[in-house]
């Protein structure tokens, strides 16, 4: 008798305690983030600066950089010729770099990129639905992606130094 | 431990204060005195205080216990109250850091407010312990309870120890009036009258009546329960979202983390007229009264969901005029009104014109969400876009920058090509002026018409597949509270012994009623009763 209440009451307490450790881990401890080191990059399709369209997947095989930017944004404008910088350096090695432009129209696009000389693909992101899949907060924000699509690295904010960038690009050339 | 052994020979676990079987008081704090029982439970042991042993055992007897329940309620509120003095974190009014922000706006206060976490407090971990806490004590107190008293209930024997009928609150006791069993007979039709049901056995009788009034607090409970686990489930993903989209008249646009776009067929705020006014309510020159704010959207569902980005492939599946309070409902999702911009700048109207002669060359439209690279003018002129800063300022050391992507502030660099001018010539286009580019002498300039303008809704977009459970728990806890304080749980007992009639009555409120109920009942079959109403510790009230 005294044996199974206390089996009983154990019974009852788990299922309260497993029930509450749940929802505390999915509101307090989980990262939500969709995005996530050694996590697949998710993947998209988006029209360049040149109106062809860019799907991510495409470049399996390959390690991508992939850099969101807007030129409002005063750090991404001052990593942008290291990024050209380390393109030109790692494209034969297997690595591209990919620039996903934040909401702005081609006119204000292409004038920075020519001011730049920027000669890696820039992914027009006109309707903002990829900079909210990926949850971009501060800008930039690079994702340096492994030749699998998985995610090996993120860099929050910047302007990363051209150490910084060919230090994360030698993670994801592929072998 | 060992049980206890009334007297008429029942054992009684541990902790029992009413033998269960004759109702004759036991427990060690009650058996000798002639107090008012203690009715609460029936006297049944409740299952915690029976025995401490394991580990198991005693966090269920400290969940089981209502004094540590009030202890953490009292502190929850007493907490929320405190989180109520200086606005939580997420409101702090303007964009500074919170570790600046208190100390500096309310003093010392305001510091010890921040180091001690208040500005974060409905979201800290001891707070939603706390309440989670409560929670679990709700369901074990309950439990702990229930099932000794639903025991105890159904189980009633009709003849007690007489001891436990004089010890009632309510309770009288009369000689053995001539033809008792007839009168009893008449009693017992009297009662019945009343909605009691009766047991009986010879001569000694148990009327009741409203028992479910007892398992009131517990349903209430129970609703209780059902509104914190529809609570919890908001932490659950796809449970609940809350997201926010601006759109213009005219576009669609995704509805985030949907598979959803929403249209916006017009937005419209309309204003009070003078005449609809009761009373000059003082307004001034050119002052309005909104009176409606008014979008008509229209819902699709973009059956291309699979790849981000792609083309969306869109059906309509519903349309709506949102007013405030009357959101678009479709299936789980909600489009709430919460915002507007209206009169956005959505275009800029300007004519080309030769600077000395003043002719006007042609008109051109830049669309300042979507420009276009080049204006055509005429065969042989064209307006080149050159640079475009939507939210236009110099920065520190005067470059030109755009704050956003939002056209607050429209800035361009145009180049003009023309016939005297094949190369172009460059110049800035503000908002209604413009300027040649530096060192530029030019020829031709622009004339600004009224730019076109767009109004802006802000929607609120919510999911909360919660809401049902918590709006059912209310349901029941509102059931629960009903039934507790409506009803109250009725109980007379008449007993005979040898030559003494043996009557009491117990209820759970409204004991004045009862003891009407019971008189009148006695008057009507003409044996006259004092009954005696004692107060607690036995004095007669």
């Amino acid at each position: 008798m005294n044996r199974s209440r206390t089996l009983m009451r154990f019974a009852i307490l788990a299922v309260i305690f497993v029930g509450i450790a749940v929802a505390l881990y999915n509101g307090f401890i989980k990262d939500k983030a969709v995005v996530q080191t050694g996590q697949p990059a998710p993947d998209f399709v988006l029209n360049t600066l040149q109106g062809e369209p860019l799907q991510l997947s495409d470049y399996r095989g390959k390690g991508v950089v992939l850099n969101f930017w807007g030129t409002w944004c005063q750090p991404c404008e001052a990593e942008m010729p290291d990024l050209e910088n380390a393109y030109k350096k790692y494209q034969g090695q297997g690595v591209t770099v990919i620039g996903v432009n934040i909401r702005q129209p081609e006119v204000t696009v292409k004038p920075f990129v020519e001011r730049y000389q920027l000669t890696f693909p820039i992914a027009m992101d006109r309707t903002n639905e990829i900079t909210q899949l990926y949850e971009i907060g501060p800008i930039p924000t690079t994702y340096f992606i492994d030749k699998d699509g998985i995610v090996k690295k993120i860099v929050i904010g910047g302007p990363m130094s051209e150490e910084t960038i060919s230090e994360n690009m030698k993670l994801i050339v592929p072998e | 431990m060992e049980d206890i052994k009334c007297q008429c020979g029942h054992a009684n676990p541990v902790g029992t204060y009413i033998c269960e079987a004759c109702g004759n008081p036991i427990g060690e704090a009650v058996k000798d005195k002639d107090t008012v029982l203690d009715m609460r439970y029936e006297g049944a042991a409740r299952r915690s205080q029976t025995y401490n042993k394991t580990i198991i055992d005693k966090i269920w007897n400290f969940f089981s216990s209502v004094k540590i329940a009030v202890y953490m309620i009292v502190i929850v509120l007493l907490a929320s109250i405190i989180g109520t003095v200086f606005p939580q974190e997420m409101y702090i009014p303007v964009p500074k850091p919170a570790n600046i922000y208190y100390s500096e706006t309310y003093g010392t206060l305001g510091e010890l407010y921040y180091l001690l976490g208040f500005h974060n407090m409905y979201t800290s971990w001891w707070y939603v312990s706390l309440l989670l806490m409560i929670g679990i004590s709700l369901i074990v107190c309950s439990i702990d309870r229930i099932v000794p008293l639903y025991k105890a209930l159904n189980k009633q024997r009709v003849r007690h120890n007489p001891n436990f009928l004089v010890r009632q609150k309510l309770t009288a006791q009369i000689e053995k009036p001539a033809q008792w069993n007839q009168t009893l007979d008449e009693i017992e039709e009297q009662l019945k009258k009343r909605r009691y049901s009766i047991k009986r056995e010879g001569d000694a009788l148990l009327a009741e009546k409203a028992r479910f009034s007892r398992w009131g607090p517990y349903v209430n409970h129970v609703g209780l329960i059902v509104f914190l686990l529809g609570v919890l489930l908001r932490l659950v993903p796809g449970f609940y979202l809350d997201q926010y989209v601006w759109v213009r008249d005219g576009e669609t646009k995704k509805v985030p983390d949907t598979h959803y776009y929403v249209k916006n067929d017009g937005f419209i705020i309309e204003y009070y007229a003078d005449h609809e006014f009761p009373q000059d309510i003082g307004l001034g020159e050119g002052d309005k009264v909104v009176k409606t704010y008014k979008t008509h959207a229209v819902l699709y569902e973009n059956l291309n969901h699979g790849l981000a980005g792609a083309e969306p492939k869109l059906e309509k599946v519903t349309e709506h005029e949102i007013l405030v309070n009357h959101p678009l409902k479709y299936e789980d999702l909600q489009l709430f009104q919460a915002g507007q911009k209206p009169n956005a700048l959505s275009a800029l109207n300007m004519t080309l014109l030769n600077e000395k002669t003043g002719e006007e060359i042609g008109k051109f439209k830049i669309d300042l969400y979507n420009p276009l690279p080049e204006y055509p003018i005429t065969a042989d002129t064209k307006v080149q876009i050159l640079e475009y800063f939507p939210d236009f300022e110099f920065t520190e050391d005067k470059k030109p920058i755009t704050k956003s992507t939002n056209p607050d502030n429209p800035a361009f660099i145009v180049n003009t090509i023309t016939p005297d001018n094949p190369g172009g010539e460059k110049s800035w286009i503000f908002l209604g002026s413009y300027l040649p580019a530096a060192g530029v002498d030019n020829l031709y300039g622009f004339k600004f018409s009224m730019p076109d303008l767009t109004n802006i809704t802000g929607l609120m977009v919510r999911k909360d597949k919660s809401l049902p459970l918590i709006y059912f728990g209310c349901f029941v806890t509102m059931i629960g509270l009903i039934m507790g304080f409506y009803w109250q749980h009725r109980r007379i007992w008449i007993q005979t012994e040898g030559n003494i009639v043996y009557l009491a009555g117990h209820t759970n409120k409204n004991w004045f009623s009862l003891k009407n109920e019971l008189k009148a009942v006695m008057d009507k079959v003409k044996v006259p009763v004092l009954l005696e109403e004692k107060g607690k510790g036995g004095k007669a009230s």
